[in-house]
């Protein structure tokens, strides 16, 4: 892991990437239509199928974006997995942050000012 | 010989590409960053390029964990539009030029540069949002052909800044050793300043993009000096692709200047920016 100081922030490495690998590589399969309605015919065994540990799974059934970058997700794969739910990267920049959707708009909005 | 007439830098945040699809580009939301790029279009009109290469990040459609290269150069007759998996419309395939493809990998190599060479690619936002921008008119018939060049900018350890400099130098070297008289344009995709993921998600940083835009103008060796942490801690966790314009601006060889730039907060969680550069040989300088 390279050292860093950033609040945060995470630098997804090596040790993030082994961690995560079962995790990415599921959501990395719902770039296809027909996976994606597998999935949600049966998370469970879908999970199952690509071998997601108990924290990744729970991450998963939960919906938390936090718990699944501390599985291992790198947020361009978990960003399909978002798609499923129709989430948009606001959605999960709110829910992240502990802010409502409109408030997270006006922080990136207040950025520009 | 080929020749790079100039480059153009521009975000390639998903959600353009679903705004262009669903046309709402004078919404009061969108108007401020569609409207800046008219001059970006008359330029690229008047530059009448026949080459697009294409510096850009893949983000989980061609490239997964399995296999990460840190550079790969498209070696393609064409490349696929493919679905991402949250309803962003799928183009046309997009035409390549494997000759020249073959040239660049042939001079890259010989550079000591030891990229990975893709004969079937399928290519994302990163790289299909630009142009659509920029070929607003094409219908899906892409007047030019397009040679994507893909920077790991997902995995750390990433290039350095400055990895990504020299790079761009050699592609520019490449490109314009090659016999065809072709005019090419550089793109550089993605940035600028945003992060998606951990409690700092939504981070935006107005003050380092500025100085990014000012100083790959006319002093892009100073930004070199930068380490992957300092753009990770500057421009935000996926603010790194700003390292795909350090790319596009070292493959400009000649006399640089800008035509046009623009600058708006906020498209989605980023900060959109387009830049766009025209590059005269030394030789044409002198002669006017």
């Amino acid at each position: 892991m390279q050292h860093h100081d950033i609040p945060g922030t995470i630098v997804y490495d090596g040790e993030q990437a082994q961690k995560g690998y079962a995790l990415n590589a599921m959501c990395y399969s719902f770039n296809a239509a027909a996976n994606r309605d597998e999935f949600k015919r049966d998370e469970d065994a879908y999970c199952t199928k690509y071998g997601l540990n108990d924290e990744q799974r729970a991450a998963i059934r939960e919906r938390n974006v936090l718990k699944l970058l501390a599985a291992g997700g790198n947020v361009y794969y978990l960003a399909k997995f978002a798609g499923i739910l129709n989430l948009n990267v606001q959605d999960i920049g709110a829910q992240q942050t502990g802010m409502s959707v409109d408030a997270f708009k006006e922080k990136l909005a207040a950025a520009g000012r | 010989m080929a020749q790079i007439v100039g480059a153009i830098a521009t975000s390639h945040i998903p959600a353009i590409g679903k705004a262009i699809a669903e046309g709402k580009q004078n919404d009061p939301y969108w108007k401020p960053f569609f409207d800046g790029y008219g001059p970006a279009l008359s330029w690229l009109k008047q530059a009448k390029p026949d080459v697009v290469v294409m510096v850009y990040n893949d983000h989980g459609l061609n490239f997964f964990l399995d296999k990460m290269p840190t550079f790969a150069v498209g070696a393609a007759a064409q490349y696929r539009s493919e679905d991402e998996g949250w309803g962003l419309p799928v183009l046309n395939s997009f035409p390549g030029d494997a000759a020249l493809s073959w040239h660049i990998i042939e001079h890259l190599v010989a550079d000591e540069f030891d990229i990975v060479s893709c004969q079937d690619m399928a290519v994302d936002h990163g790289f299909a949002v630009p142009m659509n921008l920029m070929f607003p008119d094409a219908g899906g018939q892409w007047p030019v052909k397009t040679i994507p060049i893909s920077i790991n900018t997902v995995q750390h350890p990433l290039p350095t800044p400055l990895r990504c400099w020299k790079l761009g130098r050699a592609i520019g070297r490449a490109i314009e050793s090659y016999p065809k008289d072709l005019r090419v344009v550089v793109f550089g995709t993605g940035g600028l300043s945003h992060q998606l993921d951990g409690t700092r998600a939504g981070f935006i940083n107005k003050k380092f993009d500025l100085y990014c835009l000012d100083t790959i103008v006319r002093d892009p060796e100073a930004l070199t000096k930068l380490s992957v942490i300092d753009l990770v801690r500057e421009a935000g966790a996926q603010g790194v692709e700003f390292l795909n314009w350090i790319v596009m601006r070292g493959a400009l060889l000649g006399n640089v200047s800008q035509i046009h730039r623009n600058y708006h907060i906020p498209i989605s969680n980023t900060a959109g920016a387009t830049l766009v550069l025209e590059n005269r040989s030394v030789a044409q300088s002198q002669a006017a």
